[in-house]
Protein backbone atom coordinates (compact mmCIF):
# COMPACT_ATOMS: atom_id res chain seq x y z
CA UNK A 1 0.00 0.00 0.00
CA UNK A 2 2.76 2.42 0.78
CA UNK A 3 5.43 0.80 -1.37
CA UNK A 4 5.40 3.70 -3.83
CA UNK A 5 7.77 6.56 -3.13
CA UNK A 6 5.94 9.85 -2.61
CA UNK A 7 8.87 12.21 -3.20
CA UNK A 8 11.04 12.42 -6.27
CA UNK A 9 14.66 13.50 -5.92
CA UNK A 10 15.79 16.16 -8.39
CA UNK A 11 19.15 17.25 -6.94
CA UNK A 12 21.87 15.75 -4.71
CA UNK A 13 21.47 12.50 -6.61
CA UNK A 14 25.17 11.61 -6.31
CA UNK A 15 25.48 12.64 -2.68
CA UNK A 16 27.00 10.22 -0.16
CA UNK A 17 24.52 7.43 0.69
CA UNK A 18 23.29 7.24 4.29
CA UNK A 19 21.97 3.85 5.45
CA UNK A 20 18.85 3.64 7.61
CA UNK A 21 16.20 1.07 8.32
CA UNK A 22 12.48 1.33 7.67
CA UNK A 23 10.26 -1.25 9.36
CA UNK A 24 13.27 -3.54 9.60
CA UNK A 25 14.23 -3.20 5.93
CA UNK A 26 17.59 -1.67 4.96
CA UNK A 27 17.17 1.54 2.95
CA UNK A 28 19.44 4.32 1.76
CA UNK A 29 19.06 8.07 2.03
CA UNK A 30 21.48 10.80 1.04
CA UNK A 31 23.72 13.10 3.02
CA UNK A 32 21.74 16.31 3.59
CA UNK A 33 18.39 14.53 3.84
CA UNK A 34 15.84 15.21 6.51
CA UNK A 35 14.24 12.06 7.93
CA UNK A 36 11.10 13.00 6.00
CA UNK A 37 12.93 13.18 2.67
CA UNK A 38 14.75 9.90 3.30
CA UNK A 39 11.58 7.97 4.15
CA UNK A 40 9.31 9.51 1.50
CA UNK A 41 11.93 8.91 -1.20
CA UNK A 42 11.39 5.17 -0.68
CA UNK A 43 7.88 5.00 0.78
CA UNK A 44 4.50 6.68 0.84
CA UNK A 45 3.89 7.18 4.54
CA UNK A 46 5.49 8.34 7.77
CA UNK A 47 2.98 7.03 10.28
CA UNK A 48 -0.59 5.89 10.68
CA UNK A 49 -3.19 7.91 12.50
CA UNK A 50 -3.85 6.78 16.06
CA UNK A 51 -7.57 7.39 15.55
CA UNK A 52 -8.43 6.10 12.08
CA UNK A 53 -5.29 4.17 11.16
CA UNK A 54 -5.02 6.15 7.93
CA UNK A 55 -1.59 6.76 6.47
CA UNK A 56 -0.01 10.18 6.90
CA UNK A 57 2.98 11.63 5.08
CA UNK A 58 3.47 15.12 6.51
CA UNK A 59 1.87 18.35 5.40
CA UNK A 60 3.65 21.66 6.09
CA UNK A 61 7.33 20.58 6.08
CA UNK A 62 8.34 23.53 8.28
CA UNK A 63 7.71 22.15 11.76
CA UNK A 64 4.30 23.75 12.28
CA UNK A 65 1.66 21.08 11.64
CA UNK A 66 3.23 18.18 13.59
CA UNK A 67 1.79 15.76 11.03
CA UNK A 68 5.16 14.15 10.24
CA UNK A 69 6.20 12.64 13.52
CA UNK A 70 7.81 9.26 13.15
CA UNK A 71 8.42 6.51 15.69
CA UNK A 72 11.99 5.32 15.99
CA UNK A 73 12.74 1.71 16.84
CA UNK A 74 14.03 2.85 20.25
CA UNK A 75 10.63 4.35 21.09
CA UNK A 76 11.53 8.00 20.56
CA UNK A 77 9.19 10.09 18.49
CA UNK A 78 10.78 12.65 16.17
CA UNK A 79 9.51 15.35 13.84
CA UNK A 80 10.68 14.05 10.48
CA UNK A 81 10.68 17.34 8.54
CA UNK A 82 13.11 19.05 10.90
CA UNK A 83 15.38 16.17 11.91
CA UNK A 84 18.51 15.44 9.90
CA UNK A 85 19.00 11.84 8.81
CA UNK A 86 21.85 10.10 10.65
CA UNK A 87 23.43 6.81 9.57
CA UNK A 88 21.85 3.80 11.28
CA UNK A 89 18.58 5.44 12.27
CA UNK A 90 15.72 2.93 12.46
CA UNK A 91 12.10 3.95 11.84
CA UNK A 92 8.80 2.17 12.26
CA UNK A 93 5.92 3.58 10.26
CA UNK A 94 3.39 0.72 10.58
CA UNK A 95 0.45 0.08 12.89
CA UNK A 96 2.60 -1.35 15.70
CA UNK A 97 4.22 2.02 16.21
CA UNK A 98 0.84 3.71 16.32
CA UNK A 99 -0.57 1.39 18.97
CA UNK A 100 2.48 1.99 21.11
CA UNK A 101 2.22 5.74 20.75
CA UNK A 102 -1.45 5.71 21.67
CA UNK A 103 -0.67 4.00 24.96
CA UNK A 104 1.89 6.53 26.06
CA UNK B 1 24.29 34.48 38.33
CA UNK B 2 23.76 38.18 37.87
CA UNK B 3 24.96 38.67 34.31
CA UNK B 4 23.20 41.62 32.74
CA UNK B 5 20.22 40.55 30.65
CA UNK B 6 20.61 40.73 26.87
CA UNK B 7 18.00 41.52 24.24
CA UNK B 8 16.63 38.36 22.65
CA UNK B 9 15.44 37.99 19.06
CA UNK B 10 13.23 35.01 18.26
CA UNK B 11 13.57 33.92 14.65
CA UNK B 12 16.40 34.22 12.15
CA UNK B 13 14.49 34.99 8.99
CA UNK B 14 14.53 38.32 7.13
CA UNK B 15 13.09 40.26 10.10
CA UNK B 16 15.21 38.63 12.80
CA UNK B 17 18.45 39.02 10.89
CA UNK B 18 17.88 42.71 10.13
CA UNK B 19 16.84 43.36 13.74
CA UNK B 20 20.03 41.70 15.00
CA UNK B 21 22.12 43.65 12.53
CA UNK B 22 20.69 46.96 13.74
CA UNK B 23 21.28 46.11 17.41
CA UNK B 24 24.86 45.04 16.71
CA UNK B 25 25.48 48.33 14.94
CA UNK B 26 24.62 50.06 18.20
CA UNK B 27 27.06 47.93 20.17
CA UNK B 28 24.63 45.37 21.57
CA UNK B 29 25.12 41.61 21.51
CA UNK B 30 21.64 40.10 21.07
CA UNK B 31 20.81 36.45 21.61
CA UNK B 32 19.22 35.08 18.41
CA UNK B 33 17.09 31.98 18.93
CA UNK B 34 15.92 30.10 15.85
CA UNK B 35 14.16 26.80 15.32
CA UNK B 36 15.88 26.28 11.98
CA UNK B 37 19.16 24.47 11.46
CA UNK B 38 20.45 27.42 9.43
CA UNK B 39 19.46 31.08 9.38
CA UNK B 40 17.37 32.51 6.55
CA UNK B 41 13.83 31.77 7.67
CA UNK B 42 11.43 29.95 5.41
CA UNK B 43 11.57 32.11 2.30
CA UNK B 44 15.36 32.16 2.20
CA UNK B 45 15.67 28.73 3.74
CA UNK B 46 18.97 27.00 3.17
CA UNK B 47 19.58 23.30 2.59
CA UNK B 48 21.23 21.21 5.31
CA UNK B 49 24.29 20.82 3.09
CA UNK B 50 25.31 22.56 -0.09
CA UNK B 51 23.90 20.75 -3.11
CA UNK B 52 25.70 22.56 -5.87
CA UNK B 53 22.71 24.68 -6.92
CA UNK B 54 23.17 28.39 -7.49
CA UNK B 55 21.23 31.07 -5.63
CA UNK B 56 19.42 31.75 -8.88
CA UNK B 57 18.35 28.12 -9.17
CA UNK B 58 17.20 27.94 -5.56
CA UNK B 59 15.59 31.34 -4.95
CA UNK B 60 14.71 32.51 -8.44
CA UNK B 61 14.03 36.23 -8.66
CA UNK B 62 14.78 36.51 -4.92
CA UNK B 63 18.34 35.22 -5.38
CA UNK B 64 20.04 38.57 -4.80
CA UNK B 65 18.04 39.28 -1.66
CA UNK B 66 18.62 35.78 -0.31
CA UNK B 67 22.34 36.03 -0.86
CA UNK B 68 22.60 39.48 0.71
CA UNK B 69 20.63 38.34 3.75
CA UNK B 70 22.71 35.18 4.22
CA UNK B 71 25.92 37.19 3.86
CA UNK B 72 24.68 39.77 6.34
CA UNK B 73 24.02 36.99 8.80
CA UNK B 74 27.44 35.37 8.34
CA UNK B 75 29.03 38.74 9.02
CA UNK B 76 26.98 39.09 12.22
CA UNK B 77 27.94 35.72 13.68
CA UNK B 78 30.95 36.89 15.74
CA UNK B 79 28.84 39.70 17.23
CA UNK B 80 25.71 37.80 18.30
CA UNK B 81 24.86 34.83 20.50
CA UNK B 82 23.23 32.64 17.83
CA UNK B 83 21.43 29.49 18.90
CA UNK B 84 20.00 27.48 16.02
CA UNK B 85 17.65 24.49 16.46
CA UNK B 86 16.22 26.16 19.54
CA UNK B 87 12.50 26.18 20.25
CA UNK B 88 11.03 28.93 22.42
CA UNK B 89 7.99 27.22 23.88
CA UNK B 90 6.88 29.62 26.57
CA UNK B 91 7.23 33.20 27.72
CA UNK B 92 6.51 34.11 31.29
CA UNK B 93 3.81 36.65 31.96
CA UNK B 94 5.19 40.15 32.67
CA UNK B 95 4.53 39.92 36.41
CA UNK B 96 6.65 36.76 36.60
CA UNK B 97 9.78 38.29 35.14
CA UNK B 98 11.36 38.21 31.71
CA UNK B 99 11.90 34.51 31.15
CA UNK B 100 11.77 32.31 28.08
CA UNK B 101 11.49 28.55 28.25
CA UNK B 102 13.67 27.09 25.54
CA UNK B 103 14.49 23.64 24.27
CA UNK B 104 17.73 22.97 22.44
CA UNK B 105 19.31 19.58 21.64
CA UNK B 106 16.83 17.93 23.98
CA UNK B 107 17.81 20.16 26.92
CA UNK B 108 15.31 22.47 28.63
CA UNK B 109 16.47 25.81 29.93
CA UNK B 110 15.18 29.18 31.01
CA UNK B 111 16.85 32.32 29.81
CA UNK B 112 16.15 35.91 30.70
CA UNK B 113 15.78 38.82 28.33
CA UNK B 114 16.10 42.56 28.68
CA UNK B 115 13.89 43.12 25.65
CA UNK B 116 12.33 40.71 23.23
CA UNK B 117 11.91 41.09 19.47
CA UNK B 118 9.56 38.45 18.09
CA UNK B 119 10.19 37.60 14.42
CA UNK B 120 8.26 34.36 14.35
CA UNK B 121 7.15 34.38 10.71
CA UNK B 122 4.18 32.60 9.21
CA UNK B 123 2.83 29.29 7.98
CA UNK B 124 0.56 28.47 5.06
CA UNK B 125 -3.10 29.31 5.57
CA UNK B 126 -5.09 26.21 4.72
CA UNK B 127 -8.73 25.18 4.62
CA UNK B 128 -10.12 21.65 4.83
CA UNK B 129 -11.76 19.72 2.01
CA UNK B 130 -12.46 16.01 1.49
CA UNK B 131 -9.17 14.11 1.35
CA UNK B 132 -6.83 16.87 2.56
CA UNK B 133 -5.17 14.46 5.02
CA UNK B 134 -4.29 11.97 2.26
CA UNK B 135 -0.54 11.27 1.92
CA UNK B 136 0.66 13.34 -1.02
CA UNK B 137 -1.39 16.45 -0.17
CA UNK B 138 0.89 19.23 1.05
CA UNK B 139 0.73 22.94 1.61
CA UNK B 140 2.00 25.19 -1.19
CA UNK B 141 4.81 26.34 1.07
CA UNK B 142 5.69 22.72 1.79
CA UNK B 143 5.98 21.94 -1.91
CA UNK B 144 8.38 24.84 -2.29
CA UNK B 145 10.37 23.89 0.81
CA UNK B 146 10.80 20.33 -0.47
CA UNK B 147 12.35 21.67 -3.65
CA UNK B 148 14.32 24.58 -2.19
CA UNK B 149 15.79 22.91 0.87
CA UNK B 150 15.78 19.22 -0.04
CA UNK B 151 15.97 19.19 -3.84
CA UNK B 152 12.85 17.01 -4.09
CA UNK B 153 9.45 17.42 -5.65
CA UNK B 154 6.44 16.18 -3.67
CA UNK B 155 5.51 13.85 -6.54
CA UNK B 156 6.04 13.23 -10.23
CA UNK B 157 2.74 14.58 -11.50
CA UNK B 158 1.72 17.50 -9.34
CA UNK B 159 -1.38 19.69 -9.23
CA UNK B 160 -1.40 23.10 -7.54
CA UNK B 161 -4.46 24.75 -6.04
CA UNK B 162 -5.34 27.82 -4.03
CA UNK B 163 -5.03 31.56 -4.09
CA UNK B 164 -1.95 33.73 -3.97
CA UNK B 165 1.08 34.62 -6.08
CA UNK B 166 2.90 31.58 -4.68
CA UNK B 167 0.50 29.33 -6.59
CA UNK B 168 1.94 30.28 -9.98
CA UNK B 169 5.50 30.69 -8.75
CA UNK B 170 5.80 27.19 -7.25
CA UNK B 171 4.06 25.57 -10.21
CA UNK B 172 6.61 27.24 -12.48
CA UNK B 173 9.50 26.18 -10.23
CA UNK B 174 8.25 22.59 -10.32
CA UNK B 175 8.05 22.67 -14.09
CA UNK B 176 11.63 23.92 -14.25
CA UNK B 177 12.77 21.19 -11.84
CA UNK B 178 11.40 18.53 -14.16
CA UNK B 179 8.09 17.64 -12.50
CA UNK B 180 4.96 17.30 -14.59
CA UNK B 181 2.63 20.11 -13.58
CA UNK B 182 -0.82 18.66 -14.20
CA UNK B 183 -2.87 21.74 -13.35
CA UNK B 184 -2.86 25.14 -11.71
CA UNK B 185 -6.26 25.54 -10.06
CA UNK B 186 -6.87 29.08 -8.91
CA UNK B 187 -9.75 29.33 -6.44
CA UNK B 188 -10.24 33.00 -7.31
CA UNK B 189 -12.36 34.00 -10.30
CA UNK B 190 -10.44 35.16 -13.35
CA UNK B 191 -12.08 38.57 -12.95
CA UNK B 192 -10.16 39.18 -9.72
CA UNK B 193 -6.95 39.36 -11.75
CA UNK B 194 -8.07 42.71 -13.21
CA UNK B 195 -6.67 44.24 -10.01
CA UNK B 196 -3.21 43.37 -11.27
CA UNK B 197 -3.66 46.17 -13.80
CA UNK B 198 -3.63 48.74 -11.02
CA UNK B 199 -0.71 46.95 -9.40
CA UNK B 200 1.29 47.29 -12.63
CA UNK B 201 1.50 51.04 -12.04
CA UNK B 202 3.01 50.61 -8.55
CA UNK B 203 5.02 47.44 -8.96
CA UNK B 204 5.57 46.59 -12.62
CA UNK B 205 8.21 43.98 -11.76
CA UNK B 206 5.82 41.90 -9.65
CA UNK B 207 3.17 41.94 -12.36
CA UNK B 208 5.68 41.18 -15.11
CA UNK B 209 7.02 38.21 -13.16
CA UNK B 210 3.51 36.91 -12.48
CA UNK B 211 2.62 37.19 -16.16
CA UNK B 212 5.86 35.48 -17.09
CA UNK B 213 5.14 32.49 -14.83
CA UNK B 214 1.52 32.25 -15.91
CA UNK B 215 2.30 32.47 -19.62
CA UNK B 216 5.20 30.02 -19.46
CA UNK B 217 2.93 27.51 -17.74
CA UNK B 218 0.24 27.99 -20.37
CA UNK B 219 2.70 27.74 -23.25
CA UNK B 220 3.96 24.49 -21.75
CA UNK B 221 0.41 23.19 -21.99
CA UNK B 222 -0.36 23.30 -18.28
CA UNK B 223 -4.07 23.42 -17.52
CA UNK B 224 -4.77 26.73 -15.73
CA UNK B 225 -8.27 27.09 -14.28
CA UNK B 226 -10.02 29.82 -12.30
CA UNK B 227 -12.97 29.91 -9.92
CA UNK B 228 -12.13 26.42 -8.67
CA UNK B 229 -13.52 24.66 -5.58
CA UNK B 230 -12.20 21.18 -4.75
CA UNK B 231 -14.70 18.34 -4.36
CA UNK B 232 -12.41 15.54 -3.25
CA UNK B 233 -8.96 14.05 -3.44
CA UNK B 234 -9.19 10.83 -5.44
CA UNK B 235 -7.38 7.76 -4.17
CA UNK B 236 -7.25 5.92 -0.88
CA UNK B 237 -4.00 6.07 1.06
CA UNK B 238 -2.34 8.03 -1.74
CA UNK B 239 -3.25 10.81 -4.16
CA UNK B 240 -4.49 9.65 -7.54
CA UNK B 241 -6.21 12.82 -8.59
CA UNK B 242 -8.50 15.66 -7.65
CA UNK B 243 -12.12 16.24 -8.55
CA UNK B 244 -13.13 19.90 -8.58
CA UNK B 245 -15.83 22.26 -9.68
CA UNK B 246 -15.30 25.49 -11.49
CA UNK B 247 -17.49 28.35 -12.47
CA UNK B 248 -17.63 29.10 -16.18
CA UNK B 249 -19.79 31.42 -18.25
CA UNK B 250 -22.06 28.44 -18.92
CA UNK B 251 -22.43 27.56 -15.25
CA UNK B 252 -20.63 25.08 -13.06
CA UNK B 253 -18.57 22.22 -14.44
CA UNK B 254 -17.12 19.23 -12.61
CA UNK B 255 -13.69 18.15 -13.83
CA UNK B 256 -10.93 15.86 -12.62
CA UNK B 257 -7.18 16.05 -12.83
CA UNK B 258 -4.94 13.00 -12.50
CA UNK B 259 -1.93 13.58 -10.26
CA UNK B 260 0.15 11.84 -7.60
CA UNK B 261 0.58 14.90 -5.40
CA UNK B 262 -1.33 18.09 -4.65
CA UNK B 263 -0.03 21.32 -3.17
CA UNK B 264 -2.49 23.95 -1.98
CA UNK B 265 -2.83 26.99 0.20
CA UNK B 266 -4.38 30.43 0.59
CA UNK B 267 -1.55 32.84 1.33
CA UNK B 268 -0.13 32.87 4.84
CA UNK B 269 -1.19 33.07 8.47
CA UNK B 270 1.05 34.74 11.05
CA UNK B 271 2.65 32.87 13.96
CA UNK B 272 1.50 34.88 16.97
CA UNK B 273 1.50 32.37 19.84
CA UNK B 274 4.56 33.80 21.58
CA UNK B 275 3.22 37.36 21.48
CA UNK B 276 0.03 36.00 22.99
CA UNK B 277 1.86 34.16 25.79
CA UNK B 278 3.86 37.35 26.42
CA UNK B 279 0.56 39.03 27.20
CA UNK B 280 0.51 41.40 24.22
CA UNK B 281 -2.85 42.92 23.32
CA UNK B 282 -4.34 41.80 20.01
CA UNK B 283 -6.58 43.38 17.38
CA UNK B 284 -8.54 41.84 14.54
CA UNK B 285 -7.25 42.54 11.03
CA UNK B 286 -10.16 42.73 8.61
CA UNK B 287 -8.16 42.22 5.43
CA UNK B 288 -6.31 39.10 6.56
CA UNK B 289 -9.22 37.86 8.73
CA UNK B 290 -6.85 37.18 11.60
CA UNK B 291 -5.89 38.49 15.05
CA UNK B 292 -2.58 40.31 15.23
CA UNK B 293 -0.56 41.75 18.09
CA UNK B 294 -1.30 45.45 18.44
CA UNK B 295 1.75 47.40 17.37
CA UNK B 296 2.82 50.88 16.46
CA UNK B 297 4.51 51.74 13.16
CA UNK B 298 7.88 50.60 14.50
CA UNK B 299 6.73 47.36 16.11
CA UNK B 300 6.16 48.29 19.76
CA UNK B 301 3.50 46.09 21.35
CA UNK B 302 1.31 46.76 24.38
CA UNK B 303 4.04 45.19 26.51
CA UNK B 304 6.87 47.71 26.86
CA UNK B 305 9.73 45.22 26.55
CA UNK B 306 8.30 43.19 23.65
CA UNK B 307 8.51 44.15 19.95
CA UNK B 308 7.20 42.36 16.87
CA UNK B 309 8.41 42.34 13.26
CA UNK B 310 8.04 40.41 10.04
CA UNK B 311 5.13 38.27 8.91
CA UNK B 312 4.45 37.23 12.52
CA UNK B 313 3.28 40.79 13.12
CA UNK B 314 1.06 40.83 10.01
CA UNK B 315 1.58 39.28 6.59
CA UNK B 316 3.53 41.66 4.37
CA UNK B 317 6.22 39.51 2.75
CA UNK B 318 9.98 39.21 3.01
CA UNK B 319 10.94 42.71 1.80
CA UNK B 320 8.67 44.32 4.38
CA UNK B 321 9.98 41.89 6.99
CA UNK B 322 13.55 43.09 6.49
CA UNK B 323 12.36 46.66 7.00
CA UNK B 324 10.17 45.92 10.00
CA UNK B 325 12.99 43.95 11.65
CA UNK B 326 15.23 46.97 11.44
CA UNK B 327 12.40 49.24 12.62
CA UNK B 328 11.70 47.08 15.69
CA UNK B 329 15.37 47.24 16.62
CA UNK B 330 15.32 51.02 16.19
CA UNK B 331 12.22 51.22 18.41
CA UNK B 332 14.00 49.20 21.08
CA UNK B 333 17.06 51.43 20.90
CA UNK B 334 14.92 54.57 20.99
CA UNK B 335 13.12 53.29 24.08
CA UNK B 336 16.50 52.88 25.76
CA UNK B 337 17.18 56.49 24.84
CA UNK B 338 20.37 55.79 22.93
CA UNK B 339 19.50 56.34 19.31
CA UNK B 340 18.01 59.00 17.17
CA UNK B 341 17.56 57.45 13.78
CA UNK B 342 15.53 58.94 11.00
CA UNK B 343 13.14 56.17 10.03
CA UNK B 344 11.10 58.13 7.49
CA UNK B 345 12.73 56.43 4.52
CA UNK B 346 12.20 52.94 5.96
CA UNK B 347 8.59 53.72 6.79
CA UNK B 348 7.95 55.03 3.30
CA UNK B 349 9.42 51.92 1.65
CA UNK B 350 7.29 49.68 3.80
CA UNK B 351 4.22 51.78 3.13
CA UNK B 352 4.71 51.24 -0.61
CA UNK B 353 4.98 47.47 -0.09
CA UNK B 354 1.84 47.43 2.05
CA UNK B 355 -0.09 49.24 -0.70
CA UNK B 356 1.02 46.52 -3.13
CA UNK B 357 -0.12 43.85 -0.66
CA UNK B 358 -3.58 45.38 -0.57
CA UNK B 359 -3.87 45.06 -4.33
CA UNK B 360 -2.42 41.53 -4.37
CA UNK B 361 -5.00 40.56 -1.78
CA UNK B 362 -7.76 41.64 -4.15
CA UNK B 363 -6.18 39.82 -7.09
CA UNK B 364 -5.76 36.64 -5.02
CA UNK B 365 -8.71 36.76 -2.61
CA UNK B 366 -9.39 34.38 0.23
CA UNK B 367 -12.31 32.03 -0.60
CA UNK B 368 -14.81 33.40 1.92
CA UNK B 369 -17.59 31.05 0.82
CA UNK B 370 -15.50 27.91 1.39
CA UNK B 371 -17.72 26.25 3.98
CA UNK B 372 -20.86 26.65 1.92
CA UNK B 373 -19.80 23.57 -0.05
CA UNK B 374 -17.60 21.54 2.31
CA UNK B 375 -19.40 18.29 3.15
CA UNK B 376 -20.09 17.48 6.80
CA UNK B 377 -17.88 14.38 6.92
CA UNK B 378 -14.76 16.40 5.99
CA UNK B 379 -11.98 16.34 8.57
CA UNK B 380 -11.70 19.79 10.15
CA UNK B 381 -8.90 19.15 12.64
CA UNK B 382 -6.23 16.86 11.22
CA UNK B 383 -4.51 16.30 14.59
CA UNK B 384 -7.50 15.02 16.54
CA UNK B 385 -9.45 14.01 13.43
CA UNK B 386 -12.59 15.92 14.21
CA UNK B 387 -15.06 16.34 11.38
CA UNK B 388 -16.90 19.45 10.28
CA UNK B 389 -20.10 17.68 11.40
CA UNK B 390 -18.76 17.07 14.93
CA UNK B 391 -17.73 20.69 15.23
CA UNK B 392 -21.13 21.82 13.96
CA UNK B 393 -22.89 19.52 16.43
CA UNK B 394 -20.84 20.95 19.29
CA UNK B 395 -21.74 24.47 18.15
CA UNK B 396 -25.43 23.71 18.12
CA UNK B 397 -25.52 21.63 21.30
CA UNK B 398 -23.56 24.19 23.29
CA UNK B 399 -24.97 27.30 21.58
CA UNK B 400 -21.34 28.20 20.99
CA UNK B 401 -20.45 31.65 19.69
CA UNK B 402 -16.82 31.84 20.79
CA UNK B 403 -13.81 29.97 19.39
CA UNK B 404 -12.17 28.91 22.69
CA UNK B 405 -15.50 27.49 23.82
CA UNK B 406 -15.62 25.51 20.57
CA UNK B 407 -12.12 24.23 21.30
CA UNK B 408 -13.07 23.17 24.82
CA UNK B 409 -16.20 21.31 23.73
CA UNK B 410 -15.07 19.84 20.40
CA UNK B 411 -11.26 19.63 20.82
CA UNK B 412 -10.78 21.51 17.54
CA UNK B 413 -7.51 23.41 17.90
CA UNK B 414 -6.38 21.33 20.86
CA UNK B 415 -4.12 18.91 19.02
CA UNK B 416 -0.41 18.86 18.39
CA UNK B 417 -0.46 21.73 15.90
CA UNK B 418 -2.17 24.00 18.43
CA UNK B 419 -4.65 25.20 15.85
CA UNK B 420 -2.05 26.27 13.27
CA UNK B 421 -3.70 24.14 10.58
CA UNK B 422 -7.35 24.48 11.61
CA UNK B 423 -7.86 27.82 13.37
CA UNK B 424 -8.55 29.77 10.17
CA UNK B 425 -11.09 27.11 9.16
CA UNK B 426 -12.70 26.80 12.59
CA UNK B 427 -13.05 30.58 12.78
CA UNK B 428 -14.71 30.79 9.37
CA UNK B 429 -16.97 27.84 10.16
CA UNK B 430 -18.08 29.24 13.51
CA UNK B 431 -18.65 32.78 12.29
CA UNK B 432 -20.61 31.37 9.35
CA UNK B 433 -22.76 29.25 11.65
CA UNK B 434 -23.39 32.21 13.97
CA UNK B 435 -23.97 34.60 11.07
CA UNK B 436 -21.49 37.11 12.46
CA UNK B 437 -18.31 38.64 11.00
CA UNK B 438 -15.11 36.55 11.42
CA UNK B 439 -13.71 38.95 13.98
CA UNK B 440 -16.61 38.44 16.37
CA UNK B 441 -16.05 34.83 17.39
CA UNK B 442 -12.93 35.62 19.37
CA UNK B 443 -9.32 34.58 19.20
CA UNK B 444 -7.93 31.12 19.81
CA UNK B 445 -5.70 31.62 22.86
CA UNK B 446 -2.16 30.27 22.74
CA UNK B 447 -1.12 27.60 25.21
CA UNK B 448 2.38 26.63 26.32
CA UNK B 449 4.13 24.67 25.03
CA UNK B 450 3.46 26.26 21.66
CA UNK B 451 4.81 23.08 20.06
CA UNK B 452 5.03 19.54 21.48
CA UNK B 453 8.17 19.06 23.55
CA UNK B 454 9.66 15.86 24.94
CA UNK B 455 9.46 15.65 28.73
CA UNK B 456 12.59 13.56 28.92
CA UNK B 457 11.00 10.61 30.63
CA UNK B 458 8.91 7.67 29.50
CA UNK B 459 9.26 8.77 25.90
CA UNK B 460 6.10 10.81 26.36
CA UNK B 461 5.37 14.31 25.22
CA UNK B 462 3.97 17.28 26.98
CA UNK B 463 1.06 18.58 25.01
CA UNK B 464 -1.25 21.38 25.92
CA UNK B 465 -4.64 19.99 26.84
CA UNK B 466 -6.57 22.86 28.25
Amino acid sequence: MSMHAQFRRRYRLDETPVPFSLNGVAETGRRGDTVLTAILSVSGRLRQSEFTGEDRAGFCLIGACQDCYVMMADGRRIRACSTALQPGMAFITGRGATAEAAHE
Amino acid sequence: MSEPLQPVIVGAGPAGIRAAERLVRSGLRPIVLDEGQRAGGQIYRRPLIDDGRSYRSRYGSGAGKAQRLHQAFEALLPAIDYRPETLVWNISAPERGNQLDILSSGVHRQIGFSQLILCTGATDRVLPFPGWTTPGVYTLGASQTALKAQGCTIGDRVAFMGSGPLLYLVAWQYMKAGARVEAVLDTAPLASKRHLLSLAAHAPRIVALGLFYGLQLQFAGVKVRHGVRPEAVLGKGKVEGLRYRRRTLKGERVETVTCDALAYGFALRPETQLADLAGCRFRFDERDRVWLPERDALGRTSRTDVYVAGDGSGIAGADAAEISGELAAVAMLQDQGNVSTDVARLLASREAILRERDILERAFPFPVDWFETVPDETTLCRCEEISVAEARRAMTAGSITEINRLKALSRVGMGRCQGRMCSAAATELLSGACGVPTGEVGRLRAQAPVKPIPLGFGGGELEARS
